[in-house]
């Protein structure tokens, strides 16, 4: 990535790098479902994420550094998202809003991902279904607080995270001649039923 | 070179030489003016739209099949995620279509309520609509003050169900729970000073809006009989001069007592389906100012004798027939028993007929629940409307079609 | 018995079979006689194709046949309904489209054959429309578990450090 720069230098760079990213988040609304209109309430007039810094809402990737995941993603649209994810710059941020998007929430079906992680990675994630306005500026607050803390000018810190960070998948676990299919599908549920 | 006008090729203009020149445009499925996730495939010459296809499922979670493995009281959950900026319609059509199967009479309370409830939520659905249409024409005021009016709708109905968004409030035969005077104060207050106000408002930004109107009055023309003939329902298939509104046709819940005119429109285009929905906000608001005086009193949900609806907690935990009733509901090999056969009930949603076609095997849970969703049927009719007129006009028609996602793909 | 009825009953004699239930006036119609029974409502003013509606009969009780396909239709003058429903049989479950009366059926028989698999014979553009195209089964029929086969998770990984 960039240049070595020298220790006493970086960390002085470094505050002033996430003093600027944290306090202008620039979030990509990946917006599919019902979280989207509350992610829009909370744009809007009343709740107003400009006070916290993130309104310039920005639908080209190329321009954003925040992905708000907001709504479910379901097997055709996981291409989509992980390109658009690609396509953003470093450094990058993800919010995986509401419970579909972090869990597949109610809708445990054939089509809907359990959970974004499983296929991009994910720095907040977002409780609720879908969760009040309130709770995605909170989870703002946090994602600024993370960068404060965590961020590095060259983006050191990413670079590390090489490993899956997504929920176990059940049958890797398992050695295969332990595992005894049942009926249903044993390698893909989040939860095992029945 | 000047370019030969499109209407001249075919249709199908595929890769022979002669049409070379035509481009082909890749729109969404994660796009702006789309709103949610639905894909356009576009074929232009220059700005002018020769040929639309477009290619939905993006957000396909299958509702359909969770129907068949909730019961009739769960699945609530799940249709109030089906069109999503009026959710409280999806739950009174479902139960609607449940009630009808099971042949049960609500009570008069209930009937209210619902009623109220629904035309709030039409109101909020249009608002969000003639806001969403006006900020993509480039109006950004508009929908600020629709979206400010929605969380007014949002409080009602937090008020009321405890979740600001999905409710989920009715049940087979009845409610959730009860309202309360605070609730029908706060209706009465939306009713009479904020809603009017916010109404106006829009209004005179966008009625003798230049812009607007420019950018909406003779587009995305749909004639009465292709209304028809293309199963239009709806605000859509109003503006176009079909009279029809299940509201007043068949009347459910307690339309039949109230006072209020069906809108139509004649254009067919953007402006009138906008002046359409413009309109059916003020009639939602006369109906729910007649019925918010005239709640009738009494329970609100059908008789305990029945055995088809959820004793409140307080006859669950202190009286032995409550127990027994609340067990014999939950318990998943008992639940309810409906006639094994199939039915139809339909109910007017915001975005037009949204029933439910409800076949059953006499478990608790449906065999089958299909959905009619409007938003799926006006999609298709956009390649139709598209035709011929430029790229810009795209948000125009797409915002005045209402496309809901999550009701598209289901 | 209304008088769409009688002219049906007349006309076809016992390729349509009546049945009531609340006030849904339904009629099965036999496949072979279909597209006629359709073009005899339209002409008789049923304008509105409200939807079309796939049905699995795999686990319904005492169910002779595997599918049906139910089609809503409505007077927009009178605003009477009525339901039609063929039904049909593995190994290839096949209707005629209705795409020549009303037009507005496209997109929810592209829907019925995308999740049931039954093919409307003379629909002009017959492909999958929510699931994706190389998708391989009917996720409604009900021999498809409700969680599927595991697609759902069938896609390759983005690690943080890839970005
Ligand atoms: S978490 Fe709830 S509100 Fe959000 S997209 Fe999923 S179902 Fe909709």
């Amino acid at each position: 990535m960039a240049a070595k720069f020298p220790d006493f230098l970086v960390t002085k760079l470094d505050w002033v790098a996430n003093l600027g990213r944290a306090n202008s988040l620039w979030p990509m609304p990946f917006a599919t479902a019902c979280c989207g209109i509350e992610l829009m309430a909370t744009a809007s007039s009343r709740y107003d994420i400009a006070r916290f810094g993130a309104e310039a809402m920005r639908f080209s990737p190329r321009q954003c550094d925040l992905m708000i995941v907001a709504g479910r993603v379901v097997m055709k649209m996981v291409p989509v998202m992980q390109r658009i994810w690609q396509q953003m710059p470093e450094p990058k941020w993800c919010i995986s809003m509401g419970a579909c998007a972090s869990s597949g929430g109610v809708f445990d079906t054939y089509a809907v991902v359990q959970g974004i992680d499983r296929f991009i990675p994910v720095d907040v994630y977002v409780p609720g279904c879908p969760p009040r306005p309130e709770q995605l500026l909170r989870a703002v607050i946090d994602l600024q607080e993370k960068v404060r803390r965590t961020g590095t000018i060259d983006a050191r810190e990413f670079a590390d995270r090489k490993t899956y960070e997504g929920p176990a998948n059940l049958a890797r676990q398992i050695a295969p001649e332990d595992t005894m299919m049942v009926p249903g599908d044993f390698t893909t549920a989040t939860r095992l039923r029945d | 070179m000047p370019l030969a006008p499109a209407a001249q090729y075919p249709i199908d203009a595929d890769e022979t030489p002669d049409h070379e020149y035509l481009y082909t445009l890749n729109f969404g499925p994660q796009h702006p003016a789309t709103h949610t996730t639905l894909r356009l495939i576009l074929t232009l010459d220059g700005e002018t739209i020769v040929k639309a296809v477009p290619d939905i499922g993006y957000l396909h979670s299958g509702f359909e099949k969770l129907g068949e493995d909730l019961d009739y009281n769960q699945y609530v959950t799940i249709v109030d995620r089906m069109n999503y900026i009026s959710p409280i319609c999806n739950e009174i059509a479902w139960h609607h279509s449940v009630e009808k199967l099971m042949g049960l009479e609500l009570t008069p309370r209930c009937k209210y309520i619902r009623t109220i409830i629904a035309e709030l939520a039409r109101i909020s659905d249009h608002l969000l609509c003639v806001g969403a249409a006006a900020l993509d024409l480039g109006g950004i005021t508009a929908f600020l003050y629709a979206f400010n009016m929605r969380e007014k709708i949002y409080n009602i109905f937090e008020r009321m169900a405890g979740q600001r968004f999905h409710p989920s409030y009715t049940r087979v035969g009845g409610l959730m729970f009860d309202v309360d005077d605070g609730w029908v104060s706060l209706i009465r207050t939306f009713i009479k000073d904020e809603f009017p106000k916010a109404h106006t408002d829009v209004a005179r930004l966008l009625n003798r809006n230049k812009i607007f109107i420019d950018r909406t009055k003779g587009v995305g023309v749909l004639t009465k009989e292709e209304a028809i003939n293309r199963s239009a329902s709806g605000p859509v298939a109003r503006a176009s001069g079909v009279v029809r509104d299940v509201r007043k046709e068949e009347p459910y819940l307690a339309y039949k007592d109230l006072d209020f005119q069906v809108i139509c429109g004649t254009g067919g285009d953007c402006a009138s389906r906008y002046l359409v929905r413009m309109g059916e906000m003020n009639e939602s608001a006369k109906i729910i100012s007649q019925a918010v005086e005239n709640i009738p009193s009494g329970p609100i949900n059908i008789d305990v004798e029945d055995k088809l609806t959820v004793p409140d907690k307080s006859s669950t935990y202190r009286s032995i027939e409550g127990l027994i009733q609340h067990f014999e509901l939950f318990m998943w090999n008992r639940r309810w028993k409906p006639p094994v056969n199939e039915c139809y009930g339909a109910t007017e949603a915001p975005n037009g007929e949204l029933g439910f076609y409800l076949v059953s095997d006499g478990d608790g849970k449906a065999y089958r629940a299909k959905t009619r969703p409007p938003s799926f049927i006006h999609f298709s009719l956009f390649p139709h409307l598209i035709e011929g007129h430029a790229i810009g006009d795209v948000p125009a028609v797409l915002g005045s079609l209402n496309i809901i996602a999550a009701e598209l793909d289901r | 018995m209304t008088a769409w009825q009688t002219k049906l009953t007349e006309t076809f004699g016992d390729a349509c079979k009546f049945e009531t239930f609340r006030d849904n006036i339904r009629c099965d119609v036999r496949t072979e006689r279909f597209l006629e029974v359709m073009k005899n409502l339209r002409a008789q003013g049923f304008d509105l194709l409200l939807d079309v509606t796939g049905i699995d009969y795999l686990h319904y009780p005492k169910a002779a046949d595997r599918y049906g396909v139910v089609y809503s239709l409505v007077n927009t003058e009178s605003g009477e309904r009525a339901y039609i429903k063929v039904r049909l049989n593995d190994p290839d479950p096949a209707v005629p489209s209705v795409y020549s009366i009303w037009k507005g059926c496209d997109w929810m028989e592209r829907e019925t054959y995308d999740m049931f698999g039954i093919v409307f014979e003379g629909h002009p553009d017959l492909r999958r429309i929510l699931m994706p195209e190389e998708f391989t089964s009917f996720p409604l029929r009900k021999d498809y578990p409700l969680r599927g086969r595991g697609e759902r998770h069938n896609f390759p990984t983005v690690l943080r450090s890839d970005g």
